[in-house]
């Protein structure tokens, strides 16, 4: 918009628009800001049992508490090795996807709709599967995944998957690795189409071979894209919840840290514990997506 | 105006295939993509396809140990004890879907209406740090919603709508308003402003411009909308299992099948699986049907396009 047309507006033009949105706005600040700060002070007090006693401040006791519940360092423990396997794989797999369909092949769209079809499935469905093929029998008792391994000559592969300490949270990720896949190769296919074929062209100018290509002149520019996947899957592995839930319900072996919170509040009905909990999550989510909604919005302002 | 994201992955890269003979190496290198590209749908389709073959099996004839063999002879019995439930298998799914579908209907549409006009708004409208609420709006799309559950779980018990399926309705709407507004404002940036400064000299207010020039052109916006609302609503666990505390007459599709398959049904892996399956149907045909606007509602979550 040009500056005399903006010059020109009139009163009811420049605050007419905040007029249709204040509902909204209003809403927003109340049921997230609004509830975030009420989460934050329930987390300050000792409403540990339903709050039938007299509530009390009772500073960080809370969190300080949490550090030392190894309930919760576990859960914690769990989540980090969870999420490096889970974004590692995806980020390697969606990869892959998109370096076969990016140059363009026969049946590409039939490829990448099978693809992108974990995303539509809820993990609560999908749970019940995963429950099943990774199951932990073995040998002549083995089914799901363990007995295809065994056919196709890779029985030492055999695994407890979800069941015992050691691999539980690998295991988990694997479903994870499967719906998310499709959605890296989406954002990577993206960015590889985006670049212009100039670019590649003139480094086959140049003398650049197929490979080359790749590394010196397509993959810098996939910086971008590659910085978006993390923030993405990131923010996503750490509130890993119902992915857990529908494999293998609220096991201590599996838990994470959003499930941990369920528990501490609906069976322990601890709130205080609960909300503390909570924003803990909230900030380990907020230090990787703040960051990026605030680059975001400068570029938003260059467009 | 940068180039559409879903037009990008679903652009035919047909330029640098011109059609001529492949020698040796570009062959070998087709072969093994295809292989590659099989091996991968392979992977990626093997669960839906155990849920398939096995809901297929009947009650009785389903093992682990032949989970990925194909059935003997089709028997469609778990279907109707999964749908309606007997005396042996006591819940059943039916309700719990009609319950869902009529929520997630009335939150989409009115998410929505919201989400048209404040992007709307935050397109053509820019009001004086416009820029900076957007962007508020923005983090609540990221946020935990562990982060404001318990809270939110006391104001539905105070006003006393947790025990009606309204209180999803509400949840699900005014968490919805950040994805909705930012899929309308992408969609609208992209109207050219001199269609809005021709409303403008025409005197035209801002109501109808948005009635008769904007509202016309936003069907696909609506679309896109509507479907990931209806996607995010019916696959939603977390609200519904908050809010509804599992009371089963508020169960819905998805706590209604953690309860059928985490209980003591756990012998009757047929009919789970055929559970599992008909919870899944409704996204899966909207993703069949209108799976290029599923997509771009998925890619707005992360901000790009």
């Amino acid at each position: 918009m040009s500056k005399t047309t903006k010059n020109k507006r009139s009163f009811s033009a420049r605050v007419g628009g905040l007029f249709f949105v204040l509902p909204s706005i209003i809403t927003v600040v109340i049921f997230v800001y609004g509830l975030i700060l009420w989460s934050v002070n329930v987390s300050l007090t000792n409403q540990n049992s339903g709050g039938k006693k007299a509530i009390e401040y009772v500073g960080f006791k809370n969190y300080t508490d949490l550090i030392k519940d190894e309930r919760f360092t576990h859960s914690l423990s769990n989540l980090v090795k969870f999420t490096i396997v889970f974004i590692l794989g995806a980020l390697v797999t969606g990869f892959i996807m998109a370096l076969l369909l990016e140059k363009g092949i026969k049946g590409e769209g039939f490829f990448r709709s099978f693809y992108l079809y974990p995303m539509a499935i809820s993990f609560i469905a999908m749970g019940t599967v995963f429950n099943w093929i990774l199951n932990s029998a073995r040998d002549e008792e083995a089914g799901g995944l363990n007995l295809a391994l065994q056919k196709i000559g890779l029985g030492f592969l055999q695994n407890d998957w979800y069941v015992s300490e050691k691999g539980a949270m690998y295991a988990m990720a694997l479903p994870a690795i499967w719906q998310m896949s499709g959605y890296v190769l989406a954002l990577f296919l993206a960015g590889f189409r985006g670049i212009p074929d100039d670019l590649r062209e003139a480094a086959r100018v140049d003398g650049a071979s197929e490979s080359q290509i790749y590394r010196h002149v397509l993959f810098p520019q996939l910086t971008p894209t590659l910085l978006t996947i993390l923030i993405i899957l990131g923010h996503i592995s750490m509130k890993a919840f119902d992915l857990i839930i529908g494999i293998n319900g609220k096991s201590y072996v599996t838990q994470v840290v959003a499930v941990y919170m369920w528990e501490a509040t609906f069976d322990a009905r601890d709130y205080a514990k609960g909300t503390s909990i909570a924003i803990v999550l909230l900030i380990m989510i907020a230090i990787v997506v703040v960051p990026y909604l605030r680059y975001n919005n400068k570029q938003q302002a260059y467009r | 105006m940068s180039k559409d994201i879903v037009d990008l992955i679903t652009a035919k890269a047909g330029v640098r295939n011109k059609k001529r003979k492949l020698n040796g190496k570009e062959k070998f290198w087709l072969i093994f993509r295809y292989i590659s590209l099989a091996f991968i749908w392979f992977l990626v389709v093997m669960p839906i396809y155990v849920m398939v073959i096995n809901s297929l099996k009947g009650v009785k004839n389903v093992y682990l140990t032949n989970a990925f063999k194909l059935p003997e002879k089709l028997d469609f019995s778990a279907w109707s004890v999964a749908w309606s439930g007997t005396d042996y298998f006591p819940q059943s799914i039916s309700e719990s879907m009609g319950r869902t579908l009529f929520f997630v209907i009335q939150s989409s549409i009115i998410s929505a209406v919201i989400g048209s006009i404040n992007g709307y708004v935050f397109a053509k409208w820019k009001f004086k740090g416009s820029n900076f609420v957007f962007t508020l709006f923005l983090f609540g799309m990221f946020i935990p919603y562990q982060a404001i559950m318990i809270p939110l779980v006391r104001i539905a018990t105070t006003l006393d709508i947790n025990k009606s399926i309204y209180v999803l309705v509400m949840a699900h709407v005014i968490y919805g308003i950040p994805i909705c507004t930012l899929i309308f404002r992408n969609y609208y940036e992209a109207i050219p402003n001199e269609l809005i400064e021709a409303g403008r000299v025409d005197k035209a207010s801002m109501v109808r411009i948005y009635r008769s020039l904007i509202l016309p052109l936003s069907v696909p916006a609506f679309v896109v909308v509507l479907i990931w609302q209806f996607t995010s609503a019916w696959n939603d666990f977390l609200f519904a299992i908050f809010l509804t505390g599992g009371s089963p007459k508020l169960s819905v599709a998805t706590t209604a099948l953690n309860f059928i398959t985490g209980s003591s049904n756990q012998v009757y892996y047929g009919v789970n699986m055929t559970a599992s399956l008909i919870v899944s149907l409704p996204t899966l045909i909207v993703y069949i049907f209108l799976g290029r606007y599923f997509l771009r509602g998925l890619l707005s979550g992360s901000l790009k396009g």
